[in-house]
């Protein structure tokens, strides 16, 4: 094979691990979206939270400790040298389905039957807010989170591919990062369970029903607060999945809410009701942005197409299709 | 009727007396423009801290700046340059000096400080052809420039190859900002006078996505990449270079891609990285000393202490004390403990830091001596290259302070300030 196919091969690669991590930033949209008509611009922050509350966990640290030490002029920062990473991960999922409880008694409950942008509104409220609280609570240093996924380049492949080449060319075999590799294990796993959940289960059910139509679901006695907590509860859990992985990849920083914009184009190609439209529309973003970068980046004397060329995709892709590839067709009755 | 006339004047003699009082103790007044929050908090934070403390110590023990006290009020910019414009005109009135802690706040302050007759110090970093006096009256960027940076890494990166970089391949791998671009004009010069190749690899704010750029690295393999890179670019980037495998010890950041935060979330990976610095690390100061004596056992410390002896903490001492510094020339030169703030400005570009000052001021060995002259805002143009030891968690320097390449950094100034005073109709001084 010529160099030029191996690479362009280990540019789709890339692409489509990097669209899996933004895949699970955007399923966490489309399940409150579904749900709820809301849609969440604070689940970046989730996700930035989630990643905060585990390491703070995982360390030991005394939430608040400043503004306690500072109230108090006491000296507490750490309360034990570290927890089980298993259960450090249990603490916080709990801690994230307490946040849909306190976010539902606090703001939805008293929203119910405004206009969506109301409640779009509020959630830009609650990304702050709950930013805010997670550097009061956590502090803003960069922190390290380990919960012991592998990371780096994929020796395995580089030497299963370097002689694929022609004999003699300069190539050095295929890189993947093994974070990445398990992402996608982890994404796959997420969205089966999440199939299987709202399939064959009581409850998976009244929350499609809720989805279907609000009115409906009240009429035959499904409770809208009840399935409003677990779908917020289901997306914080699945903002910590998505906070690991960023943050195992970066540090846990307070940049991590910025990955929700990553989400918005995902979300507009793939639709946003559509589980399966969030991981293709983030396959298709991650494939458009590497190759983009690498392949016309160059003809572009400001380059770092690999940011905005996502926004550029889905402007082309609303109007030809605006409801996304696969989100319910707009219909407007005259 | 009369209660409540009386009650307004009681009200109103009391903030008039509280301001009053406000300005004879803290006369000297020094405004902050921090990000304590949003994206690039994790930089923000360790060097205000080091600002605050550093004031905090300097008022507690030598009761102020020649008697007078310092006042150091903080404006929030969260790095973001029109927020930094309006802290600005928020506080400028009586302010002594601001320090705008972002290129992109300091390009915009320029013609307005320059009007409003403030000085800026943008300490190695901002516009660096402010480096003229001659042209830049208000504005300082001593001790080092970013193009003396770009010089000083090549000049590392020479020693390395027996003084012969022909042929080989240099990236610059930089954030796509005012602040990031700076030294690609120098990169180019000197490109063409060693004969390496120059490959510009932009990474947008913030740079958590920088996975095609390091693919095209992976494939081009440079033989050394510079970094121009601020916040999470800097841990991405370190992570990535890791995770492609590339040499550390390859691999430079300039001074502001050089603090413990770019490095420790790599982890081994970064093992063997190197900075640039003009600013030691650890706590084995005199200064250290004073602030733990004075600020930090009183419970007085800025934030929780916890940022002490790192990168940037000690950068905002540096920061500060030149600052303080400024001050104390600007009073002796005028004689009055109570100075304004053109006063102050004369201080600036008379500040002299050689080492037995430094020794003084419990500096000693901290950072490079340097001056500054009314043509000359830039200093000694000094830095060292500093590595990262990831078993240890420490940064060790490697190299003594070293100069740039005068020749092309002094003619490239002399250029741009031309442009730039040409453009503004700025007559030269100093002649």
């Amino acid at each position: 094979m010529s160099v030029e196919l191996l690479n362009f091969i280990e540019t789709v690669l890339n692409g489509l691990m990097s669209g899996v991590m933004y895949s699970l930033v955007a399923l966490g949209f489309v399940l409150i979206f579904k749900a709820s008509g809301v849609f969440n611009f604070a689940q970046g922050v989730f996700a930035l939270f989630a990643a905060l509350t585990l390491v703070g966990y995982q360390t030991g640290q005394v939430p608040f400790a400043h503004l306690i030490n500072e109230l108090f002029g006491t000296n507490y920062h750490n309360w034990y040298a570290s927890m089980p990473n298993f259960l450090a991960i249990i603490l916080t999922m709990i801690t994230m389905i307490a946040l849909a409880w306190i976010i539902e008694r606090l703001v939805l409950k008293h929203l119910v039957n405004q206009d969506p942008i109301i409640l779009f509104m509020a959630t830009i409220g609650l990304a702050f807010a709950l930013e805010g609280v997670g550097d009061l609570m956590w502090g803003s240093d960069v922190k390290v989170l380990d919960v012991g996924i592998p990371s780096g380049g994929s020796i395995w492949l580089e030497e299963a591919t370097i002689g694929l080449a022609a004999e003699g060319s300069d190539y050095y075999g295929m890189y993947i990062d093994v974070l990445n590799v398990w992402a996608t294990i982890i994404a796959v796993i997420l969205v089966v369970t999440l199939a299987l959940f709202s399939q064959y289960t009581k409850t998976g059910r009244a929350l499609r029903a809720v989805a279907d139509d609000h009115q409906a679901a009240l009429s035959v006695g499904i409770s809208l607060r009840t399935i409003w907590i677990l779908v917020w509860a289901i997306s914080g859990f699945i903002a910590m999945v998505a906070g690991i992985m960023w943050g195992t990849e970066s540090g846990v920083q307070f940049s991590l809410s910025l990955i929700a914009l990553k989400a918005l184009p995902v979300l507009i190609l793939g639709g946003f009701t559509s589980i399966p439209g969030a991981i293709i529309g983030g396959l298709l973003i991650g494939v458009g942005e590497k190759l983009a970068e690498i392949y016309i980046g160059g003809y572009f004397e400001t380059g770092a197409l690999e940011n905005w060329f996502a926004y550029v995709m889905a402007l082309v892709f609303l109007l030809f299709r605006p409801q996304g590839l696969f989100g319910d067709k707009i219909i407007e009755r005259v | 009727m009369r209660i409540k006339q009386l009650l307004i004047g009681i009200t109103a003699s009391v903030i008039a007396i509280s301001s009053y009082i406000e300005i004879a103790i803290a006369d000297l007044k020094f405004p902050m423009l921090v990000y304590r929050t949003g994206a690039y908090a994790p930089n923000g934070i360790p060097n205000a801290d080091g600002f605050v403390d550093y004031y905090k110590m300097i008022n507690a023990r030598d009761g102020g700046i020649g008697g007078e006290k310092i006042l150091h009020p903080e404006c929030e910019t969260g790095y973001k340059t029109q927020v930094g414009v309006e802290c600005y005109e928020k506080n400028k009135k009586d302010a002594m000096v601001f320090q705008p802690m972002s290129t992109g706040i300091t390009y915009q302050l320029i013609p307005k400080a320059t009007a409003d007759g403030v000085t800026v110090y943008s300490t190695g970093y901002g516009r660096t052809s402010a480096a003229n006096g001659k042209v830049f009256k208000w504005i300082f960027n001593a001790p080092v420039t970013y193009w003396d940076g770009a010089s000083i890494a090549i000049k590392h990166i020479l020693s390395n190859n027996s003084n012969d970089i022909k042929g080989k391949k240099i990236a610059l791998v930089y954030h796509n900002s005012a602040y990031g671009k700076e030294p690609i004009r120098t990169l180019e010069v000197l490109s063409k006078k060693h004969g390496f190749k120059l490959m510009l690899l932009p990474v947008d704010h913030p740079g958590q996505e920088q996975k095609a750029t390091w693919l095209k690295i992976r494939k081009a393999r440079p033989d050394n990449i510079l970094m121009w890179g601020w916040g999470v670019m800097n841990q991405v980037a370190v992570k990535s270079a890791a995770s492609i495998k590339f040499p550390m010890d390859k691999f430079i950041g300039i001074w502001w891609s050089g603090s413990e935060n770019d490095v420790l979330p790599a982890g081994q990976g970064a093992h063997g990285y190197k900075s640039l610095t003009f600013n030691a690390p650890g706590t084995n100061y005199q200064v250290h000393k004073d602030i733990k004596k004075y600020v930090h056992d009183k419970g007085e410390a800025s934030g929780d202490g916890s940022h002490f002896g790192t990168v940037l903490y000690n950068r905002g001492l540096f920061q500060a004390m030149v600052q303080v510094e400024a001050a104390v020339v600007a009073q002796k030169m005028h004689g009055t403990s109570k100075i304004t703030p053109a006063m102050y400005r004369d201080g600036m570009e008379n500040v002299k830091l050689d080492a037995n000052r430094l020794e003084q001021l419990g500096f000693k060995n901290f950072s490079p001596p340097f001056e500054n002259s009314c043509a000359n805002h830039g200093g000694s143009g000094l830095a060292a290259v500093q590595q990262w030891d990831a078993k240890n968690k420490s940064w060790s320097m490697i190299t003594d302070y070293m100069g740039s390449d005068r020749a092309i950094i002094d003619k490239l100034i002399a250029e741009d300030s031309g442009k730039y005073a040409a453009e503004q109709k700025i007559a030269e001084r100093c002649n």
